[in-house]
């Protein structure tokens, strides 16, 4: 089977997102080439600290998403409050205002949408712990688009339940303990073809 | 594959609507109108965006439907609040030295912000020597604006925001409850101008002191970006102020180094002296 090899990443977490992400991250090598994109669910006050805390764990460089920027690789990316964060198909990133979806802004399945469209088969999409079910429509987009889904193992997971709409949406996609998440991105951010 | 012969016929949308109806949405960014034709295919239950440009272009009354797809208006009263307690605190001490003074909200949706700084105007007594424009694309969002009411359950929202942004009166002083909606008193837009202009593709049309245009420039591409930013600096006097919203910034415009910080964290500009 020939596939696209992996060109980014997209993660989306709520409740619980930060020990996840943060179990994740560290475990990135120097050198990791995919970006990552991330969207996380907490109240506006609390995401505007997020790059920070997140760049306290990686060597990898971690910065809020602005509209129009070039995504670079081996970066991190993270959804600035009360904005949609978008990838647009020239491989640029772009925010926007519109409704929340599901109550989310920024929406995880605005992200995986967007994504699957601009990235098709060469996107890897994981849904974290979280207590809701935003992410599960846009992990089915990935998947329909030839990307790679992958769910948080629900057992694991501090919220089960966006992990467990995702994998209804989605039965396709893998079932990973974060450890395992991590071990993956490293093999697939490390090949060079 | 599929996907991209949905990219050809949004473009080719795009072109219809710009030759039949002169709104130019080509520079616009496409995530975000691809999302929302998506929306709009449902509402319109066209299959495809090539029968949705046949139905536009065929139906008298299909286009102003569309436009409100292809524009996002979602806003609030006083909307992030730091915004306009800076405006409040730091900006208008330099605008009161100012005999008369013009105000203009670039893309000012259903009038929330319109109101935001026309209650606040009055709360600092500027209200009688300010001319406020509000100009948008959508002629649904300025009827909107022009009526001034809002719903009822968006209230508690506005009120909250007011505080917080120092209001020095009580929000309920300006509005009445009419038809599970609050209408706002027709006093405050006494010196308003609600007008269609566009900053893609419309000139300038006054000399600006301060202009607020939140949440409008993250819908263009960079060209436009930059073109709007231009239309935008050519508007503003000497030192005055441009306000964007809390993710917009200049930096990546070709029209940075003409203005200087005034207040980072909120995202309000001066443009400078010598511009
Ligand atoms: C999200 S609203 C912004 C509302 C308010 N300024 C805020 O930040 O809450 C964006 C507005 O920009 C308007 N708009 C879109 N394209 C425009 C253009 N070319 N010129 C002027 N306004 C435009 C839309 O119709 C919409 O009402």
């Amino acid at each position: 089977m020939s596939r696209r090899s992996h060109e980014a990443v997209v993660i989306g977490a709520s409740s619980g997102a930060i020990e996840a992400i943060t179990t994740i991250l560290p475990r990135l090598p120097e050198g990791f080439r995919l970006p990552v994109l991330i969207v996380v669910h907490l109240p506006p006050d609390h995401l505007s600290t997020l790059p920070e805390l997140f760049q306290s764990r990686t060597s990898l460089p971690v910065k809020e998403a602005e509209d129009t920027e070039p995504i670079h690789p081996g970066t991190i990316y993270v959804a600035p409050p009360d904005y949609h964060l978008l990838v647009e198909i020239e491989g640029t990133l772009s925010l926007s205002s519109e409704e929340p979806v599901q109550y989310s802004r920024p929406s995880i399945d605005v992200l995986f949408e967007t994504a699957a469209d601009a990235y098709e088969s060469a996107l890897i999409g994981i849904v974290l712990t979280g207590a809701n079910s935003d992410g599960a429509n846009g992990l089915r987009e990935i998947w329909n688009a030839g990307g790679t889904p992958v769910v948080q193992s629900p057992d694991e997971a501090q919220a089960p339940l966006m992990p467990e709409a995702a994998l209804a949406h989605c039965p396709a996609a893998q079932v990973m303990t974060l450890n395992q998440i991590a071990e993956f991105l490293i093999v697939e951010g490390g090949r060079h073809d | 594959m599929t996907d991209r012969i949905v990219d050809l016929e949004i473009r080719l949308l795009l072109e219809a609507v710009f030759e039949q109806f002169h709104y130019d949405f080509r520079g616009y960014s496409m995530a975000s109108i691809k999302r929302r034709l998506h929306q709009a295919l449902a509402h319109f239950r066209c299959d495809t965006v090539s029968e949705l440009q046949s139905r536009v272009l065929h139906e008298a009354d299909a286009f102003p439907q569309l436009l409100s797809y292809l524009t996002v208006q979602v806003s609030e009263l006083f909307r992030d609040p730091a915004y306009f307690k800076t405006l409040r605190e730091q900006v208008l001490p330099h605008l009161r030295t100012y005999p008369s003074l013009k105000i203009w909200v670039a893309g000012c949706g259903d009038g929330e912000e319109v109101y935001s700084l026309a209650i606040m105007l009055r709360e600092e007594g500027l209200e009688d020597r300010t001319l406020i424009y509000g100009t948008d694309v959508n002629p649904r969002a300025l009827k909107k604006a022009e009526a001034g009411v809002y719903a009822a359950d968006r209230i508690p929202l506005f009120t909250r925001n007011h505080q917080l942004s120092g209001g020095k009166s009580s929000l309920s002083d300006y509005y009445t409850a009419a038809y599970g909606g609050a209408a706002f008193d027709k006093s405050l837009t006494r010196n308003v101008v609600f007008s269609d202009h566009s900053l893609v593709s419309d000139a300038v049309f006054a000399e600006m002191h301060l202009i607020s245009c939140r949440n409008v420039l993250i819908y263009f591409d960079r060209p436009l970006q930059n073109r709007a930013v231009e239309l935008m600096k050519q508007s503003l006097i000497r030192r005055g102020f441009l306000g964007l919203g809390a993710r917009e910034t200049l930096r990546f415009t070709e029209h940075a180094e003409a203005f200087t910080d005034f207040a980072r964290d909120v995202r309000i500009y001066q443009k400078r002296g010598d511009q």
